[in-house]
């Protein structure tokens, strides 16, 4: 079993506010990320997989194909974006780093068996730096 | 516990099979497929797993590890063309995936017995690009 990660980036804006919740409740929750007019970040995104050594080619994964999957399925879909009003599929009603994660692991897990056919490797994890100190992971499979 | 130690060295590669043509090998492998070669930084972080040592209070000791990263992977690999010069290589593809099998082949003996257990290789032939290995099937 070889794990291989790829590190990509971002940049997006978006505001933490929840239609759930009370205005005064909002600003208490989520503080400065909750300002109206919005902000945005510079993302980090890693994605994270596993599988047996391909012993004819030395791999396992085509490092391209994993750059196609994410680069047409998600990063296309969150560039420059904002995300609460353009990219509610992947980064959902509250676009916080978690549902972020959350979105990314579905878009890329549905896609996944057309990027990699057959029993070549799985989806093990994503992570996502919003900031360098603001880190979220989602592990997929153990 | 696990404690892991870094060791850097630059080297080059060309990741390519022989019997396959140079378009097969572009195609497989993109540009890291010219057959010239071309090099990396490479970031190697050795992970090791065990309980402090009640005296010491250490899992391993951190100088020794560097000395045996030193002469097993870095004198081995730096500053070499792996493809001509660092066997299994003129053989085995150098993909990371297999350079960090053959790191793991060459450290597991000298760890073995040591008090910790070799629990994974990680090399980043970019900051962007990492593999890992555990070893067997973990």
């Amino acid at each position: 079993m070889i794990r291989l990660a790829r590190r990509y980036r971002f940049s997006a804006s978006h505001r933490l506010h929840s239609p759930a919740l009370p205005e005064a409740a909002n600003a208490e929750l989520y503080g400065k990320c909750n300002n109206p007019c919005g902000h945005g970040h510079n993302y980090v995104l890693e994605v994270g997989l596993r599988g047996p050594l391909d012993e004819a080619t030395g791999r396992v994964a085509d490092v391209a194909a994993l750059d196609r999957l994410v680069e047409t399925k998600v990063l296309e879909k969150l560039r420059y974006r904002d995300l609460n009003r353009e990219a509610r599929q992947i980064a959902g009603e509250v676009p916080t780093t978690e549902n972020l994660a959350a979105g990314i692991v579905r878009e890329l897990s549905s896609w996944w068996p057309e990027f990699f056919p057959g029993p070549g490797p799985s989806l093990e994890r994503v992570r996502i730096c919003e900031t360098p100190r603001n880190v979220i992971e989602e592990v997929v499979s153990r | 516990m696990l404690i892991t130690r870094r060791a850097e060295f630059s080297a080059s590669h060309a990741c390519r099979q022989p019997a396959r043509t140079d378009e097969e090998n572009a195609a497989l492998y993109g540009a890291e497929a010219n057959p010239r070669g071309h090099g990396h930084n490479f970031v190697l972080d050795v992970t090791l797993e065990g309980e402090p040592d009640p005296l010491s209070g250490m899992v391993y000791d951190l100088k020794k590890l560097k000395e045996i990263l030193q002469r097993e992977v870095v004198d081995v690999f730096d500053h070499r063309f792996l493809n001509l010069e660092v066997p299994p290589f003129d053989r085995v593809v150098p993909t990371p995936e297999n350079m960090a099998a053959d790191i793991w082949r060459r450290l597991e003996p000298v760890l073995l017995g040591a008090g910790a257990r070799l629990h994974a290789v990680r090399l980043a032939e970019t900051e962007d690009l990492w593999v890992e290995y555990r070893g067997g099937a973990r």
